[in-house]
């Protein structure tokens, strides 16, 4: 058979999950049980959706630091008030704002400011953490043992015909985020501005509000993912979320989406996602310890931008 | 006269392009030579090849009637001929002195810089350029005129023998010009020998002994400037006669489409004209003189602190790119590549991008099939060739990447378009094309303002022409009374309606 090798990396990341994980299911029985499957998705939800969010930050040339600090206060902010006994309909909502707003605030620094992305969303990480820290005075919030905690703890943990409620959640998100980039004018112009701000703008886009929705974009599904966490553990932890940001970003750009701004797509990202969740569960079924998992992501995410580079 | 280097016969050919065609440049001891030519004669080809950034297809250069060849600028440099370029390149954040000898630190015995010579020898070639300023001065906080000086210092301390100015004035007040041209009769007092490019023609009787003027990447002549005038140097920069490249389209013009009245911020001073339905207006000036300020003035890219736009005898009220596109104007960037395209997105998208409102659904859906239909549209009628309208932009020639900017651009239905440097970088045949669009666009009552430095395509095109000086009109001329000369004194300053 003949292989093309404008689709081999063209696919390259797809094609180097799949190996792997045909390589761990020959190696480890228990790698491909559906419980461990379910429970890699699962895993890689929370850092997947966060990353659906970067990704279109990240298209747009831009970065968002700040999500891992908004996944922490998000979380503090619901615990709270699924504690007092709110409505988790109205308990979610708010989170979902509190997300939403902290990314517009990114937008407005960024365009009105005119801040670098990068040193824009680090003060309001920073910020946001210090925030979280007065608020929960550094101890964790549980969420209670009331009748709401109860339903709001099914975000996190619950099953739906045997599936992860968190596994929805993604799946439904995926579908919002490429129906966003692929069909509508708001995506088309996530890329435009990515590819070339200037000529967007003289093209007669309104590229600062374009941004700013675009970080706001990116504070709701980081608020959505710390729901969830806050949800799975039943309490908020004042720490939860650090170092997330990174996470996501190593997903954005393993699946193929340049830092550069313009090129990418979210399946890549879901892609990046999954082959940083199945790396950290196949050394985990290895027992290989969390320190020696460090390196192993590093020397993956290493590996996935050599081999982009090449491709120029 | 000594010569002190000669090209000779220099000829340079890129992939399709013939840039230089045996062009000869004899630089003599003691003198200051003007090189001439329209922008595109060849001007900096030229002393790109001189300095060794090119390598010439054929030709000679000779110094001191040595046969040579200059492999890089480092090759030049050991030849003692240093460049001043157009767009200076200094470090902002590091003083004059670092500046000067950056790469080229005097060291001490223990490779510690010697930070004592590094000033006092910078303090010294200040000295020779009169600059009353402390070499530990950051440059950040020099003037324009100031930097310029400190470039030239720069090439001194190379010990250069041969300096090439390449438009040292563009950016420099009377007063800084005057303080250079003191320097450089110095210089010329010191034995050095100048080559100076300026396309401000007083300039070249003030200060140079010799011209040579260069055409279409052609030598037309080397003169002494003393037997030379203003006119002839004219005549011979530009003189082509206007070829079958533009037929001529007779419209009935329509109301006025577009009038502004003392347009004013900080690139065009009070700027007013009418344009009228189905009549193409030409701006022509000098690269600099304001012309594509004022496009993006009219187009909203830039403020304007004062004057008014009417359109149609409405006043408008324009703040944004996309206001004017609302009210029917678009503009045609002059740089494709930096302003006009994205280049990772493909014909399609780039082609629909300014109108995607009009392909969108209220579920803000972009509608596909009516969204290709459009641009199916005009890469036919427009003759776009492209292998597929989902091909990436950047794989298309420079002569359809202009027709899906032009495209974009009459997807929003303009009233009036506004084309800035149309054909710049297209090949010849494409050029026709472009020209036979804008005549069609014209004659479907389109009004069109067209900026180009290409006079003979001013001429060739337009039915009335602006020429702007310094960010002025300084001449209105009707299409019969334009002649290459007249634009090109109005567009140098000698003549300025009042």
């Amino acid at each position: 058979m003949k292989v093309n090798k404008d689709f081999l990396m063209k696919y390259k990341s797809v094609l180097g999950l799949i190996v792997f994980s045909v390589i761990m299911a020959f190696v480890n029985d228990r790698f491909l049980t559906l419980s461990n499957v379910l429970n890699i998705f699962r895993q890689t939800s929370i850092n997947a959706i966060i990353a659906a969010g970067m990704t279109f930050v990240i298209l747009t040339g831009g970065i968002d630091l700040s999500v891992g600090s908004i996944v922490a206060i998000t979380g503090a902010v619901v615990a709270a008030l699924i504690a007092g006994g709110m409505n988790v309909v109205l308990a979610v909502l708010i989170g979902l704002i509190t997300g939403l707003l902290a990314g517009a605030v990114n937008g407005i620094i960024i365009n009105k400011g005119k801040v670098q992305p990068f040193i824009a969303t680090l003060a309001i990480m920073t910020l946001l953490r210090g925030a979280t820290l007065v608020f929960t005075k550094g101890k964790p919030i549980s969420i209670g043992y009331e009748k709401n905690a109860e339903i709001f703890n099914k975000i996190g943990a619950g099953y739906f015909l045997g599936i992860p409620i968190p596994i929805y959640i993604l799946v439904a998100v995926f579908i919002a985020a490429y129906y966003i980039l692929k069909h509508t004018r708001l995506g088309r112009y996530t890329y435009a501005i990515g590819g070339n701000e200037e000529a967007s703008k003289l093209s007669g886009i309104n590229t600062q509000r374009i941004k700013t929705y675009i970080y706001a974009i990116s504070g709701v599904l980081a608020a959505l993912a710390g729901i969830i966490i806050t949800a799975r553990l039943s309490s908020a932890q004042p720490t939860a979320g650090s170092g997330y940001e990174l996470d996501a970003i190593a997903a954005v750009v393993l699946g193929g989406t340049s830092l550069a701004g313009g090129v990418g797509s979210v399946i890549g990202t879901v892609v990046g996602a999954l082959i940083i969740g199945v790396l950290s569960n196949a050394l985990n079924l290895m027992n290989v310890t969390s320190y020696y998992q460090l390196m192993a992501k590093g020397i993956v995410i290493l590996i996935a931008v050599l081999l982009d580079r090449k491709d120029r | 006269m000594k010569k002190i280097l000669e090209m000779k016969n220099i000829s340079k050919e890129f992939p399709g392009v013939k840039a230089l065609s045996g062009v000869n440049l004899t630089i003599y001891h003691g003198e200051v030579m003007a090189l001439l030519g329209e922008n595109g004669a060849g001007k900096s080809t030229l002393m790109k090849i001189l300095t060794g950034v090119y390598q010439k297809t054929a030709g000679e250069i000779y110094l001191n009637g040595k046969l040579v060849k200059f492999n890089s600028i480092n090759d030049s440099q050991k030849a003692k001929i240093g460049i001043i370029h157009q767009e200076l390149n200094l470090i902002p954040n590091l003083t004059i002195a670092e500046n000067i000898f950056l790469g080229r630190e005097p060291i001490n015995t223990f490779k510690k810089i010697d930070w004592n010579k590094l000033y006092s020898e910078a303090d010294q070639l200040l000295d020779l350029l009169n600059m009353k300023i402390s070499s530990k001065e950051l440059v950040i906080n020099l003037s324009i005129g100031q930097r310029q000086m400190v470039e030239i210092a720069k090439t001194l301390s190379l010990d250069a023998q041969i300096i090439i100015m390449d438009e040292p004035t563009d950016a420099l007040t009377d007063k800084e010009t005057e303080s250079l041209f003191k320097v450089i009769r110095s210089l010329r007092s010191q034995g050095k020998s100048i080559v100076y490019i300026s396309h401000r023609l007083e300039e070249i009787f003030q200060i140079c002994d010799r011209a040579t003027i260069l055409r279409d990447g052609q030598f037309i002549e080397e003169k002494e400037v003393k037997d030379l005038d203003q006119n002839e140097i004219i005549e011979k920069m530009v003189g082509r006669k206007i070829s079958e490249q533009f037929p001529t389209v007779k419209v009935k013009k329509g109301n006025v489409a577009l009038e502004v009245n003392g347009l004013t911020n900080k690139f065009v001073k009070n700027v007013s004209f009418k344009l009228q339905q189905g009549e193409i207006l030409g701006i022509a000036g000098l690269m600099g003189s304001g012309r594509t300020e004022l496009a993006k003035t009219i187009c909203g890219a830039i403020k304007k602190e004062s004057g008014e736009i009417l359109i149609e005898g409405e006043r408008v009220n324009i703040s944004s790119t996309q206001e004017a596109i609302k009210k029917g104007i678009n503009y045609v960037s002059e740089d494709r590549k930096k302003d006009g395209l994205v280049l990772g997105l493909s014909v399609k998208e780039n082609m629909s991008l300014s109108s995607l409102k009009e392909f969108t659904n209220q579920f803000s859906k972009i509608d596909s099939i009516e969204e290709e239909k459009v641009v199916d549209y005009y890469i036919k009628s427009i003759n776009i060739k492209t292998p597929s309208k989902n091909q990436l932009i950047k794989n298309l020639s420079g002569g359809n990447q202009q027709k899906v900017c032009i495209s974009k651009s009459l997807m929003c239905k303009p009233k009036i378009l506004i084309l800035d440097e149309p054909t710049r970088g297209i090949d010849v045949g494409a050029k026709k094309e472009i020209y036979d669009l804008i005549n069609n666009l014209k004659k479907e009552g389109l009004s069109i303002i067209m900026i180009s430095s290409e006079i003979t395509e001013i001429l060739g095109m337009s039915d009335r022409i602006l020429v702007m000086h310094e960010g002025r009109i300084s001449g209105e001329l009707p299409e019969n009374e334009a002649t290459q000369e007249t634009i090109m004194s109005y567009a140098v300053g000698i003549k300025e309606e009042k």
